[in-house]
């Protein structure tokens, strides 16, 4: 089951990098052209979000038919429901750095593929911001409920 | 230009679905590009292999793209070098945060009418949007 699931994300893996390859994802002047909306507005980018949604809503909906996915035991889906401060603040600094960049997770490791050094020096900033946040926020949420419980 | 762009476009998201779909069905996981790249990252993330194998698989896409088409996809990056150092910082520490991206929150999380992920795709369209709208297109190159 392991080498099926490890063939599966590759598949997977591919599939979307293909897709992103395809949808105009990967040029960071067009995403920048489709978040100009005062500017010459590209409106083009907004069909790979209506085509993923429409198919992973179809797909979804498929999905909840099944006891368990097939190849593993159970779904591992986001339990969070709560719309919190991380959630804002964290949503609204990727916002920034993508309409800095024009660039965001996916394309981002796609475009290694292709060899240009701006985007390597994006990769290597992006992981260390993933690190830093994984290294500090956890103390810092942590350190709340101590907080707390102080008389 | 709207004509030309918009069908491949569509074509790309609904590969994109496609591949969150199967990833769901067959691993029961979500694919949110910020949750696999992060699980790489911070190492306690218990399914490293397939993260490993989805993170090869997005690095052979383009070249995929490159056999299937003829040529590479196209990419023009104008923002300068500082500032695309320090829109990886915002983009990497923000998906960890906001725990999702354009793929986790916007693609599955729209699908599953996730009110958290409406409500990321909602905040980070819009502040993408008035960066832009601040920094000008050109403004940081």
């Amino acid at each position: 089951m392991m080498v099926l699931r490890i063939i599966a994300a590759l598949i997977c893996g591919s599939l979307f990098g293909l897709g992103l390859s395809i949808s105009g994802m990967l040029d960071p002047h067009r995403v920048r052209g489709f978040l100009d909306i005062t500017g010459a507005w590209d409106p083009s980018l907004i069909f790979v979000l209506a085509g993923g949604v429409i198919v992973a809503t179809i797909g979804y909906r498929l999905s909840r038919l099944l006891p368990r996915p097939l190849l593993d035991r159970r779904f591992d889906l986001p339990t969070k429901t709560a719309i919190d401060a991380p959630l804002l603040l964290g949503s609204a600094i990727f916002g920034i750095g993508w309409g800095i960049a024009g660039i965001c997770l996916g394309p981002a490791i796609a475009l290694l593929t292709l060899g240009i050094g701006p985007a390597f020096l994006f990769v290597v900033t992006m992981l260390v911001g993933m690190t830093a946040h994984d290294r500090l926020v956890p103390r810092l949420i942590s350190a709340e409920p101590m907080k707390g419980a102080r008389p | 230009m709207l004509m030309l762009s918009f069908l491949p476009s569509l074509a790309g998201g609904a590969l994109i679905g496609l591949s969150a779909v199967l990833l769901l069905v067959l691993n029961g996981r979500i694919a949110g590009i910020s949750g696999i790249v992060g699980g790489l990252v911070s190492a306690i993330d218990a399914r490293l292999v397939t993260n490993v194998a989805f993170v090869i698989g997005l690095l052979l896409g383009p070249l995929l793209f490159l056999t299937m088409f003829g040529a590479w996809p196209v990419v023009r990056i104008e923002t300068s070098l500082p500032w695309l150092a320090i829109a990886g910082l915002f983009v990497g520490f923000g998906t960890r945060l906001g725990s999702g991206c354009t793929s986790g929150h916007g693609i599955l999380g729209l699908a599953r009418l996730s009110p958290r992920s409406v409500v990321a795709v909602a905040v980070f369209l819009s502040t993408a949007m008035a960066t832009v709208y601040l920094v000008g297109v050109g403004g940081v190159g």
